[in-house]
């Protein structure tokens, strides 16, 4: 059955690669292959590939191809698959971070340009020009720092994780478990719902039934988030702008944003998908000639807060629909 | 012990929880004897050999072997082979995806490397040596039933066994694989083995043996030397009263068979994919046939072909003069055929279900899945039937896989009768059950054909369809090869039609 | 011993109702308010229940309903359906594709309800088929949806978390006003009644334990054997459908990637955890409801003694590992010796000849 399944992504792979090379004839257009997640990946995931669909256009004068794979061996043949065909530009986003070097190294000394975006690879500086990434850590500190900005007489926090060890979850637990380890804000529950609604809703469930008090609820993603409202909500416990209950998550869906615009939650931190147009910037002055300024463009991120988010800010950042 | 005395049990008792399975019961195995231990199902013969090899503990008594000067406790068949006991049972105990030569030295010795070569040329020396038709790298599962059992034997005889003990081990073979066997067990008899030989057939065990030791249940009734036992004697002493049933039997082979009307079943051209091969049959209102044959010349087969058990490849069927199709079990129940398989434990019996419910299965499921049979409608049915046929059971809740062989045949032939079939096919109904019983069953299908039902009843036991059936189906190489009727019905004439001599002697 | 408890002593019921026992005991010592139930107001205003009894009730919904099918599935065919997460996320999705399209009202909610269960059954019957017709290990059959289903269900709504929110569907993923008891509580209920209505009036149970002991010998008697694997499947497809469109309806949104994460591994545990042979043939449907509750009764004490999240799964695995085997034959042969040997009764083994 792997057998059959396999051979069935290899014809895959090969006819969407046959059906690339049919396009190469045209010969001013900039060629560029993209290794990426498939978009089904998350929500971010999904805005991710949208944004860089709307980028790198033809009228924009890219010959595109993409290959979307959640494991790294494919990835890493697709990425060589590019480089044999011959494309100017390599854009990564790395299912892992390891492995990357042999190939890297092949791009290079065949002339391919690289990219890396959205992940960080284990490689040397060298082997690519620029890697547009988000800081998760900073997300971690800009959504504290707004925390700390409420000026609450206590922080006691309930604090929902993501699934462990993922870059998400290391980075947006770190600034408030420094928080917690100096003292400043009370650790009521920490679990991980590894990102499921549900799982979270059951872990408030379960600090309310306990009878401990709390007033902010850090979650690490706005689905999170969401199912902690659920628990709330049954339990009769107010939240949102000038309620009992701070709520914040991240990842800025749009459904998220209303909540915030309707104050029902107080924060929301953003998680930048739009690298393509950072990206096409520096390939255009790559293309002038120029010189680049940075290897990490870190992607501007901020976050939302409920008394001053607006419509425009929804439209403009926000996730899905 | 006494010299020349390689077993001897002393006053066994084991009791299960409402029954007393043995009381006081002495055994003695001589050296180079071979010793049949008979008696009807739930006599006990089973648990003294459980009792013997450690699958159960005894409640009291005492045991002795060979070679070891004070009484001995066996507490697990693997302490038993230790202790050169060997068992063959009655279903083949061995692993079906391995080879021969596997199966034969599989969790012996304590070797870690497994020199396969060697263990193979072993294995055909010894299969060359007891003349037993295979190969020691074929898999098992590849064999006949029969191989299977010699080789379960060859197993146990490599072993050194002092006491081999052989589970109804004919009870799956046909005439020259039992031959074969018996020299077999002659040869081992003249090494010096004692055998333990457990057999519901009267021949065999005067053929073979030499001493004969009856139980009834749970008690010992004696031990006898063949020579001074008539069988009829035999047989009295198994059943425990004076049997003359079975002579009667003979002559009340039923004689209202009505050819006038259409024939209850008629198959013309009929083949299916298990292996039935193009063949023509049908069978009047009343009456009894057989189908007859070496085993795998297809009578099972055909019958299952009826049955619509295999998936049907052609031909045309008529139930009462009517065309109709039958294409699966269900089919042929709607027409009033009930079939009872040959294995009745792969085919028949529902293992953890209850008695009752394996009664009322087929029933059930020709009434149907929306209209289950009340509580107290399926233990009315159950408790009857297990009344009608004697069926041995706790209760009707136990479950059927603790019942001995023959009761469990009884359920599965109530669950039929509870159809109150046109036409019953009864498979090999009589195999691996006690005298008893076999007699009870005969009786039946004798009974049931007065009463207008047909029956085909199928046995390797020639002398059983001769009593029982009015008309033989002969059948060789999955054809068939001639039907006798009336004085034809002979074991000679029979033996002729199977060889294919048919002609010059008909 | 009188006969009663003698015959309950003997029931597959015995481990699984003990370790739940075990569990509420040491929970009481724990903290004896622990199951204490509170009235209190939601943020709807309406009267509610609430406390861990009412969150391990609620909680474990999805999972007791699953559970009755996966039961069914295990003793049909002897193997377990490994794919009802994913399938779960294609109905919860089908569902919100309904109700996305159109406004929401009660009729609207129960289209979607029933369009998700059609959708539903139409993968268990692929599954079925698979494992019925074609005779594939329902792992490995299962193995095929396990692995499209979730990008399946991405696809039903083209969007990674759609949300769909109606204080209607709060009736169904939390509560109805005016009964203060979560709704998903009263919909395992009715199931459970439907489900044991159907075992009385069909021969559901009969038909299934036949196939699941003996394929053979079913088929002989006349049981579409096949037909019934393909039924127990189609079955768990419903019981799948119900339990994705509870999830989507308590959180308002469906995440096709987190939506009844790993239950298909709860809910076989709660078969076994029932006391059901994961090999199939004979069932209780009760066992394997009581193995949901237990799983879910320790989930929520872990998180009340507040262990490590990630040390959760461990506990979890320790005290599953113990209940199983317990409940293996082995230690249950043993504890009867025990027994035996302590009231000197001789030990109980089947009646054989």
């Amino acid at each position: 059955m792997k057998k059959l399944i396999s051979v069935v992504l290899i014809l895959a792979m090969a006819s969407g690669l046959v059906a690339c090379s049919a396009l190469t004839s045209k010969s001013k257009l900039i060629k560029v292959g993209i290794v990426n997640n498939p978009p089904a990946e998350s929500g971010y995931r999904a805005a991710n590939v949208a944004d860089f669909e709307k980028v790198f256009t033809e009228e924009n004068g890219y010959d595109v191809s993409t290959y979307y794979s959640l494991k790294n061996d494919e990835q890493l043949n697709a990425a060589g698959q590019f480089i044999t065909d011959g494309v100017d530009y390599l854009l990564i986003s790395a299912a892992a971070t390891d492995g990357w070097e042999s190939v890297l190294s092949s791009a290079k000394e065949a002339g391919v340009k690289v990219f890396l975006f959205d992940r960080m690879l284990n490689a040397d500086e060298s082997l690519y020009e620029a890697a547009v990434v988000s800081d998760m850590a900073q997300e971690g500190i800009t959504a504290v720092e707004w925390l700390k900005s409420q000026k609450l007489d206590s922080y006691k926090v309930v604090h929902i994780q993501g699934a462990m060890g993922s870059d998400a979850q290391i980075g947006r637990t770190a600034a408030l478990e420094a928080e917690f380890a100096a003292g400043t804000m009370t650790k009521v529950a920490q679990q991980t719902a590894t990102w499921d609604e549900a799982e979270a809703k059951k872990i408030v469930e379960a600090v309310i039934n306990s009878g401990e008090e709390f007033n902010v609820i850090y979650a690490e993603n706005d689905g999170m988030a969401k199912g902690a409202v659920a628990a709330l909500d049954e339990a009769g416990i107010t939240h949102g702008v000038g309620k009992e209950v701070i709520i914040m998550g991240f990842d800025c869906n749009k459904w998220a944003l209303r909540e915030l615009l309707a104050g029902n939650w107080n924060y929301d931190g953003q998680c930048s998908p739009f690298q393509a147009s950072v990206i096409h910037e520096m390939i255009q002055k790559l293309e002038a000639g120029e010189k680049l300024a940075e290897k990490k463009v870190i992607s501007k991120e901020r976050g939302f807060d409920a008394t001053t988010i607006t419509q425009a800010d929804i439209d403009t950042y926000g996730l899905g629909e | 012990m006494q010299e020349g005395i390689v077993l001897s049990m002393h006053r066994i008792c084991k009791a299960f929880p409402g029954v007393r399975a043995l009381q006081n019961v002495d055994f003695t195995l001589r050296k180079g004897e071979i010793h049949a231990l008979m008696g009807e199902n739930g006599a006990g013969k089973s648990t003294l050999i459980k009792v013997l090899t450690g699958v159960y503990p005894k409640d009291s008594g005492q045991v002795y072997i060979s070679g070891i000067n004070r009484e001995i406790t066996v507490k697990s068949p693997q302490e038993a082979q230790n202790l050169g006991i060997s068992t063959v049972y009655q279903e083949i105990m061995l692993c079906p995806n391995l080879t021969v030569a596997e199966n034969m030295f599989i969790g012996r010795g304590n070797y870690r490397f497994v020199n396969w070569r060697s263990m193979e040329e072993k294995a055909t020396e010894i299969l060359t040596k007891l003349n037993i038709p295979v190969r020691a790298t074929q898999q098992l599962v590849a064999c006949s039933l029969a191989v299977q059992q010699m080789v379960a034997i060859a197993r146990s005889v490599d072993m050194d066994c002092k006491v081999l003990i052989l589970d109804e081990p004919t009870s799956s073979l046909d005439e020259s694989e039992v031959a074969k066997l018996f020299s077999l067990m002659r040869e081992l008899k003249s090494r010096g083995v004692g055998i333990i030989f457990i057999t519901h057939f009267l021949e065999q065990a005067y053929e073979i043996s030499d001493r004969i030791t009856v139980l009834r249940n749970g008690e010992l009734v004696g031990e006898f030397e063949v020579e001074k036992l008539p069988r009829i004697e035999l047989v009295t002493k198994m059943m425990g009263k004076a049997l003359d049933d079975i002579s009667e039997l003979q002559n009340r082979k039923a004689s209202n068979i009505n050819t006038d009307t259409a024939p209850v079943f008629e198959a013309s051209g009929l083949s299916s994919a298990g292996g039935a091969r193009t063949f023509d049959f049908k069978i009047h209102k009343g009456e009894v046939n057989g189908f007859t044959g070496l085993l795998g010349s297809g009578r099972s087969e055909s019958v299952r072909a009826i049955f619509g058990a295999d998936k049907i490849t052609g031909g045309s069927v008529k139930v009462e003069g009517k065309n109709v199709r039958i294409t699966k079990p269900k089919d042929a129940m709607k027409h009033g055929i009930g079939y009872l398989p040959e294995d009745r434990k792969q085919d028949g019996i529902v293992e953890d279900l209850s008695v009752r419910e394996n009664i009322l299965l087929a029933l059930q499921v020709m009434k149907g899945f929306f209209r289950p049979f009340s509580k107290a409608e399926a233990e009315a049915f159950a408790d009857e039937y297990i009344r009608l046929l004697g069926i041995k059971t706790a209760s009707a809740d136990t479950p059927i896989k603790s019942l001995s062989g023959g009761n469990q045949q009884k359920a599965i032939l109530a669950r039929w009768l509870l159809t109150n079939p046109k036409y019953l096919i009864l498979d090999e109904p009589t195999r691996g059950i006690d005298v008893g019983t076999k007699v009870e069953i005969q009786k039946l299908v004798l009974k049931l054909a007065e009463e207008g039902v047909s029956v085909t009843f199928i046995s390797s036991e020639i002398e059983e369809m001769l009593r029982t059936c009015s008309r033989l189906i002969v059948m060789r190489d999955r054809k068939i090869v001639g039907e006798l009727t009336g004085d034809d019905m002979t074991q000679l004439k029979i033996m002729h039609t199977i060889a294919g001599e048919a002609a010059q002697n008909g | 011993m009188d006969n009663g408890l003698k015959k309950f002593s003997r029931s597959q019921l015995v481990v699984p109702l003990f370790s739940l026992f075990l569990l509420i005991v040491f929970n009481l010592i724990r903290d004896v308010g622990f199951f204490s139930v509170i009235v209190t107001t939601n943020n709807e205003g309406n009267t509610v229940l609430s406390g861990n009894l009412i969150s391990i009730l609620n909680g474990a919904s999805e999972l007791a309903i699953i559970a009755i099918g996966m039961t069914l599935v295990t003793a049909s065919s002897g193997g377990q359906d490994i794919s009802v997460g994913a399938a779960a996320a294609i109905a919860g999705s089908v569902f919100v594709r309904v109700l996305r399209e159109n406004q929401i009202t009660m009729p609207i909610i129960l289209a979607a309800f029933l369009a998700g269960c059609v959708v539903a059954i139409i993968f268990g019957s692929f599954n079925g088929t698979l494992v019925a017709a074609f005779k594939i290990q329902p792992m490995i059959a299962t193995l095929i949806l396990f692995t499209a289903g979730r990008p399946i269900a991405y696809w039903i709504n083209g969007g990674a978390t759609p949300t769909v929110s109606s204080s209607l569907l709060n009736y169904i993923g939390s509560f109805i006003p005016g009964i203060p008891i979560p709704t998903p509580i009263i919909i395992v209920i009715i199931f459970g009644v439907l489900v044991s209505l159907v075992l009385r009036f069909t021969n559901l149970r009969l038909y299934t334990q036949a196939v699941g002991i003996n394929e053979r010998s079913a088929r002989l008697t006349g049981i579409n054997a096949a037909g019934i694997k393909l039924l127990s499947f189609m079955i768990l497809g419903v019981c799948v459908a119900i339990s994705g469109s509870i999830g989507v309806s308590r959180i308002g949104l469906i995440n096709h990637e987190t939506l009844l994460l790993d239950i298909e591994m709860d809910a076989i545990l709660a078969v076994a955890i029932g006391g059901n042979s994961l090999g199939g043939g004979k069932f209780s449907l009760t066992g394997s409801v009581i193995g949901a509750y237990i799983i879910q009764a320790l989930t929520i004490t872990l998180y009340a003694m507040k262990v490590s999240s990630t040390a959760v799964k461990a506990y979890k695995a320790i005290v599953i590992i113990a209940i199983v085997i317990i409940s293996s034959p082995i230690v249950k042969e043993y504890a009867l010796r025990l027994r035996g040997r302590l009231l000197g009764k001789p030990k109980e083994v089947t009646e054989n000849q």
